[in-house]
């Protein structure tokens, strides 16, 4: 039996809370394969299971109780056992009983929130025969049905969830939200309902999805996990604008991350002009030939550059925890995207070093796509082991990054303009970038960054290679 | 001060002396205006609403007619088609039945069916409506199903404005008008603005400004629906009340007009679900709003249930302001 | 007019509706007119006795039988014969067809398909009339089925309770669609039941165009007087089938045959044939004259227009303001 707990989404976050399962029970779940959304400060995140299994049990119900990263939220059994009676707990997880997952749930006193409960492996489900008809009426199986109840009875907005969860193909959406997601190209399948009922309505297609309603926020953070006695109590009101409040808790989580950077990071700057002449120019050769659709942006070249750059400086890549300096083997760049309404996130580009051109252009495609509907992967969050912030488009010269803990170095673009340069004691007018590196004095110091801006530098004078 | 002089000043009036002075006000301006219905004159009218009307303008012009609602809502048509502006009372819709053959096969018709040569400025006005614990046959409300026939207007007046007002302009009308007036009203207390004048037959009003749910109704489910908005608003949510005003015709832009600023409905009516007014807002917004909807509709009807004479029965079967704020959760999706 | 004339003129009209009545039965199975037919053969001598004693500034209110009545009043045989074609030539614009046809300047008020539903309409005439201090009659047409619906009885009622000029004619052919007299009133003298609503009411030879015109002249003059409702039962019989749909299962043919003796056309023909006031040069002219007008109604509605479709919803609501 495999237990799939609540992964670590990324430095600085430690909890989250489930916001939707992707799987239901008997599903099969290959190794990479996004099976929960789980929503932290940053917004919602898809978690990927990295086992193969099939699905035994959900072990918890979507709420906006907040796990620790670490709590069992399934369990799956492995391909070659065999179906396991329910009956029959075996190891240390499916030792796990209702009164047990109760315990680790981390309730701060003073929440108004849901409580999560498993109905215990014994015993007929603790239904109302009202919810019982409606189970009856929606065609879901009270077996299979998360009681979120006191005393484990079995709710009205169980049975919902439970065919929400069931109900897989077309999301249901209202006319509008359909309206609105044929506009702007959104995906339906990518998007999150809020409502009990599952309905998606526009406001998750124009705001970053909430997931539910914007529960209370905790009220104080006890030390450690102890648990105070479990209160149920019924979920908060509506909120208004949830959009904003998911606004300010992501400008909250930034600004904690930025001030531990400048708090513990020594931070020193290094920075150069690079001459784009040439690599403008192949730019514009290769992209006469392409139709609009498959254009390099210019963007594409630095990423790349910086890339492969990094594998000349390695110590710029990578994390710095317990003390230590930790380089990756692997270059997963981080890609600053600014948000409507203000928020930053820098997803990863993983092995950007091994992508082509058009690879690497369709991964930041995406990439920026998904961030902005908030569809980042877990992985993307937490992954990244350097990141490169381009903030040419807003017109400005030259950057003085921060870095983003835990990694070690940022890199940062201006605006690509055109400016007088001296080539063979000759004044020409070539299109040139200022590159600004941000880099942890812990871990290297200018000699280091200089040979990495170098190394740059040069990488883009021969934009063929990259 | 006389009655008249009364209604010059701003007044504070009830729904029952608008819909007197109404009538006075037509009577005194046209002589070819009358009344006529069950208990009109000496009675001073079931609800009160025809006192002194006899003693003023006489059994000429104020008529008592027989319990034969066929045969003086066919007279009215009759007297309208001869050049008298009448205004025919029937006591309550709920005995409107026995005259809706004149209604619908005379009133209605004759206009389309002659071609164009025979209109019939007729007025009638019914009591409509439960909630008096009168009993199924005493409670209906069926202005919905007038609604339903081409050649009939049917304006269901819940303000003491238009219960003022409306009368005069269904009185210039050159085709039949049904006035529906709801029982509970009559009581209601309201302010007539001053200089206020004959309104509209055609326009539906917002009654309440809102931006989170709308709420559509018309008559005298009006109370209600602006009482469970307080509610709502005590909880932050932003209702919109439309009073629809006219059932026939339907002011569809207003109607489409709220549901793009909301974008969620809840219909509010005292009539039953099946096949009522509601259904006919609900099929408007959907033929011409369906992608601004941004969540399901609800609607808050009586229960499909004859209506019961006993009062918690009766509570029970009509719409109440606890089912409307929960149909307008329901749809918000809390 | 002189004795001759008139009485000539009396049988010229019953002779124009009988051929006329006629050929909409010849028309109907070549399909030229559709629905619902209902001829008036064997009863002209009602429409057209009774009308005589009304003014043009009277108001007619008839039943779906009433091609006779309109005939009579004075209606264009060409704009009710397009009528009964559809066409917008008709006098209703082709929307009512042969049970609908009006006519505001004849004071023709329909054509009405519900049995009993002309009456309280009448009813609210004559009340205007009274209220408004005009002299004149509202003559209500109706057959003796009408006299079972609550309608008459409401009718009749308010009538006399409110002393209203209305001269209520009831043709009574026996049948109501395929339901004989005794068979649905336990009262069948008719007569008596108005008088119930005391008004005067006398029972009519309907077979006679001469009595019933009598009759009629009578009760008009005195309703025209202000003497309130009066009431008069025509007794008469239809030669053809309540409708062209109908194959006449409730009455046996010797029974029509018996009626048939009584042919009001044609017992008046031979009464001013044997008393001199008709010849058959005479009778041939008036034969041919209604023949050319018959035909001349038939080729008007053959011309006629068919209404535009988009005017479908013209006057649901009234155009424009009568006043």
């Amino acid at each position: 039996m495999i237990e799939f707990r609540l992964p670590s989404l990324g430095a600085d976050m430690d909890e989250g809370m489930l916001v939707a399962w992707l799987v239901s029970p008997g599903d099969t779940v290959r190794r990479g394969q996004v099976v929960a959304e789980v929503e932290s400060d940053k917004g919602i995140i898809e978690v990927e299971c990295w086992e193969d299994g099939v699905v035994e049990d959900l072990l918890v119900t979507p709420g906006p109780t907040r796990l620790p990263v670490g709590f069992p939220l399934a369990r799956l059994r492995t391909l070659d056992e065999g179906t396991a009676e329910e009956d029959t707990p075996s190891g240390p997880a499916a030792a796990a009983r209702p009164e047990a997952l109760v315990a680790a749930a981390p309730v701060w006193p003073g929440d108004e929130q849901t409580i999560v409960r498993h109905r215990g492996p014994s015993g007929p489900p603790r239904v109302t025969p009202p919810v019982r008809h409606l189970a009856h009426q929606l065609g879901v199986d009270l077996d299979h049905v998360l009681a979120t109840g006191d005393d484990g009875v079995v709710r009205r907005a169980d049975i919902i969830a439970a065919r929400s969860q069931a109900e897989a193909g077309r999301p249901r959406a209202t006319p509008m939200a359909r309206r609105v997601a044929r506009e702007r190209g959104i995906d339906l399948d990518s998007i999150l309902p809020v409502r009990n009922d599952g309905i998606i309505t526009s406001a998750e297609l124009t705001a970053p999805a909430a997931g539910v309603r914007a529960a209370p926020p905790p009220k104080s953070r006890p030390v450690g996990h102890e648990v105070p006695p479990v209160v149920v109590k019924s979920p908060p009101a509506p909120q208004e604008a949830p959009a904003t409040d998911k606004m300010a808790a992501m400008r909250a989580a930034i600004a904690r991350s930025m001030a531990r950077s400048k708090r513990e990071i020594p931070h020193y700057y290094l920075a150069t002009h690079v001459d784009l002449g040439r690599a403008m120019q192949w730019l514009e050769d290769e992209n006469g030939g392409r139709p609009i659709t498959r254009r390099l942006l210019p963007a594409v070249l630095l990423l790349k550059a910086t890339a492969l750059a990094l594998r000349e400086v390695p110590e710029l890549n990578g994390h710095w925890s317990d003390d230590a300096h930790h380089p990756s083997a692997d270059i997963h760049l981080g890609v600053a995207v600014s948000l409507r309404g203000g928020g930053l996130v820098a997803p990863a580009i993983h092995h950007a070093d091994r992508l082509d051109l058009d690879e690497l252009m369709e991964a930041l495609r995406d990439l920026v796509g998904r961030a902005r509907t908030w569809r980042i992967r877990s992985s993307e969050m937490s992954d990244p082991t350097i990141t490169v912030t381009n903030l040419g488009d807003r017109g400005v010269e030259t950057t003085f990054p921060v870095i983003i803990p835990p990694q070690v170095a940022i890199v940062g673009f201006g605006k690509i303009a055109d400016q007088a340069v001296v080539v063979d004691g000759m004044i020409g007018v070539h299109p040139v970038v200022h590159a600004s590196l941000a880099a942890d004095h812990r871990v290297t110091d200018g000699h280091r960054g200089g040979l990495f801006l170098d190394a740059l530098v040069q990488l883009l004078q021969e934009p063929q290679n990259l | 001060m006389t009655i008249l002089e009364n209604a010059v000043a701003t007044t504070t009036i009830s729904y029952r002396d608008a819909m007197r002075e109404a009538i006075r006000d037509a009577m005194l301006r046209d002589d070819r205006v009358f009344l006529m219905g069950e208990d009109v004159g000496s009675y001073g009218g079931c609800y009160a609403v025809s006192k002194g009307l006899l003693e003023e303008f006489g059994p000429e012009r104020v008529r008592d007619t027989p319990l034969s609602e066929s045969a003086f809502v066919g007279a009215g048509i009759g007297a309208a088609l001869g050049g008298m502006r009448p205004i025919v009372e029937v006591m309550t819709v709920n005995f409107s039945l026995l005259a809706l053959d004149q209604i619908v096969n005379t009133a209605a018709l004759y206009l389309h069916m002659s071609g164009g040569q025979f209109n019939v400025p007729l007025v009638v006005r019914m009591a409509t409506g439960a909630g008096r614990q009168l009993g199924a046959q005493h409670s209906h409300s069926l202005e919905g199903w007038y609604a339903h026939v081409p050649g009939l207007k049917v304006a269901v007046p819940a303000t003491v404005e238009d219960a003022r007002w409306m009368l005069a302009t269904a009185l210039e009308d050159p085709d039949p008008v049904i006035i529906f007036e709801h029982a509970g009203l009559y009581n209601t207390r309201g302010e007539i603005p001053a200089g206020a004048g004959p309104v509209d037959l055609q326009r539906a009003r917002v009654r309440r400004s809102g931006t989170d749910i709308s709420v559509i109704t018309h008559g005298g489910s009006l109370p209600k629906v602006l009482a469970a908005a307080d509610a709502l608003h005590e909880e932050g949510i932003s209702a919109e009340v439309l009073d629809l005003r006219v059932l026939r015709p339907l002011d569809t832009d207003a109607i489409l007009a709220s549901v793009r600023r909301t974008h969620r409905v809840v219909v509010v009516d005292e009539g039953w679900r099946s096949g009522g007014i509601s259904s006919e807002v609900i099929a408007r917004i959907v033929e011409g709003g369906l992608w601004e909807l941004d969540a399901p509709v609800a609607r808050v009807c009586t229960e499909e249930v004859p209506i019961p004479y006993a009062r918690h029965m009766e509570e029970a079967a009509l719409p109440q302001i606890p089912r409307i704020v929960r149909a307008a959760h329901e749809v918000l999706g809390a | 007019m002189s004795d001759k004339e008139h009485r000539q003129h009396l049988l010229a009209r019953m002779l124009r509706i009988r051929r006329f009545e006629e050929r909409c039965a010849e028309l109907y199975q070549a399909e030229k007119i559709r629905g619902f037919l209902h001829l008036y053969i064997g009863e002209e001598a009602v429409a057209v006795g009774a009308l005589e004693s009304l003014t043009p500034d009277d108001a007619v209110v008839a039943t779906y039988r009433e091609h006779g009545h309109a005939l009579a009043r004075g209606l264009d045989p060409g704009s009710i014969m397009a009528e009964m074609y559809g066409k917008v030539e008709g006098c209703s614009r082709g929307r009512g067809g042969s049970m609908h046809l009006f006519d505001a300047a004849k004071r023709f008020y329909g054509g009405n398909a519900i049995v009993g539903g002309g009456l309280p309409l009448g009813v609210g005439l004559a009340l205007a009339d009274r209220m408004r201090g005009v002299q004149r009659v509202t003559a209500v047409f109706f057959g003796e089925g009408a006299v079972a619906e609550g309608e008459f009885h409401e009718a009749l009622n308010l009538a006399t309770l409110w002393h209203l000029p209305v001269l209520f004619c009831c043709e009574n052919n026996g049948y109501a669609m395929g339901t004989a007299l005794y068979r649905s009133e336990s009262e069948t003298h008719l007569t008596l039941k108005a008088a119930a609503y005391g008004m005067p009411a006398w029972s009519v030879d309907g077979m006679d165009v001469e009595a019933v015109e009598a009759a009629a002249h009578s009760a008009a003059t005195a309703v025209r007087g202000g003497g309130g409702p009066h009431f008069l039962e025509f007794e008469t019989y239809r030669f053809r089938a309540h409708s062209m749909f109908d194959p006449e299962l409730y009455r046996d043919k010797a029974e029509v045959a018996t009626w048939k003796l009584r042919d009001p056309l044609v017992t008046y023909r031979k009464k001013l044939s044997d008393e001199g006031h008709l010849d058959e040069a005479e009778w041939q002219a008036m034969e041919k004259e209604v023949k050319a007008e018959v035909d001349e109604a038939v080729s008007f509605a053959e011309a006629g227009t068919w209404e535009a479709v988009e005017d479908l919803t013209r006057f649901v609501h009234t155009e424009a303001v009568t006043g």
